[in-house]
């Protein structure tokens, strides 16, 4: 079954690509200009997730109730909510959006 | 700062995993839909541990994709995880198996949780959060696969808008210097403009070049 297979091999590769890191440097420190490289990965993936994950589409950009959403998470960013508050905030709103549009 | 417990990584991922469960029981759903059987589904969940590659191997194979696009389309999607896991790798010790099986909680929100900016990351926090996450999505996979239609459509419940929104809210600490905010930038529109002309996936890896600022000298 095609499924079992796709199943078999996505696994496999998302485990080792899961471990790269831990397995191949491990506790290794890395080489100090590697090291200021590394460390923007954080606020480069996470802008990179935010851009992909509100106006991603079908290999297309797609304007939609997620976008309310964000923008609602952002206004209760910006009043210092916390961060369960902003979950709450930007799932009402995109839902509400999308219900009335 | 203090070292947080994995309880406080538990703590930390409640409300996300509430969220995630939802997507856990519609993957388990709609790959029961597209005729992808009961088991196969958990284990995927089980083993590969990650949505937006599950969703997009359940959405080939269910409109009559093949394997080798299935595989493609999640491999891409997921080769995100070999920067992640290079960005966490001090946190783990220990024996290989050990660090193989523990570098499975590594995803998405629980790596995005453990932040604790400059590059820095915290164990308990990742390892808690991955915790809770896990049973999250393996959960809610078995009562969607179990027929979990009583559910309702998470992007009804509005759940798509509160991943972004999660990720907004653990980025906007990190830009403490202008080289992060600039790097974030940078990344940011480099996956905008390549959405709409590469495969799912690419925009995310393609956007960790903006790092390469890193090699910018500190002002």
């Amino acid at each position: 079954m095609t499924i079992w297979l796709v199943a078999l091999v996505v696994g496999v590769v998302t485990v080792v690509f899961k471990a790269a890191g831990p397995l191949v440097l491990g506790q290794r420190s890395l080489p100090g200009p590697v090291a200021d490289v590394v460390a923007l990965l954080a606020p480069v993936l996470l802008a990179a997730l935010v851009v992909t994950q509100t106006v991603g589409g079908d290999n297309r950009l797609v304007l939609d109730a997620r976008l309310a959403g964000v923008g609602a998470g952002a206004a209760a960013i910006a009043v210092r909510a916390p961060l369960p508050a902003v979950v709450v905030a930007a799932a009402v709103t995109t839902a509400l959006v999308r219900l009335f549009s | 700062m203090e070292a947080a417990t994995y309880r406080d990584g538990v703590r930390a991922a409640v409300a996300i995993a509430a969220t995630v469960w939802f997507f856990g029981a519609s993957f388990g759903l709609v790959a029961r839909a597209a005729g992808l059987g009961v088991l196969a589904p958990l284990v995927m969940s089980a083993t590969t541990f990650a949505g937006s590659a599950q969703f997009a191997v359940v959405s080939i194979l269910g409109t009559g994709g093949g394997a080798v696009a299935a595989i493609a389309a999640a491999v891409l999607l997921n080769a995100r995880y070999v920067p992640i896991s290079i960005s966490v790798a001090p946190l783990f010790h220990g024996r290989r198996l050990r660090r193989l099986a523990e570098a499975q909680l590594i995803v998405d929100e629980s790596w995005a949780i453990s932040s604790r900016g400059h590059g820095r990351f915290d164990r308990g926090l990742l390892i808690g959060a991955g915790l809770a996450l896990y049973v999250a999505w393996v959960g809610g996979t078995a009562v969607g696969v179990a027929g979990g239609e009583a559910l309702g459509d998470p992007r009804a419940l509005g759940l798509d808008g509160a991943f972004p929104a999660l990720f907004l809210a653990l980025l906007v600490p990190q830009l403490t210097d202008a080289r992060a905010r600039v790097a974030a930038l940078l990344g940011g529109a480099i996956a905008l403009a390549l959405i709409p002309v590469t495969p799912a996936g690419v925009p995310i890896v393609a956007a960790s070049a903006a790092c390469l600022l890193g090699l910018w000298r500190r002002g």
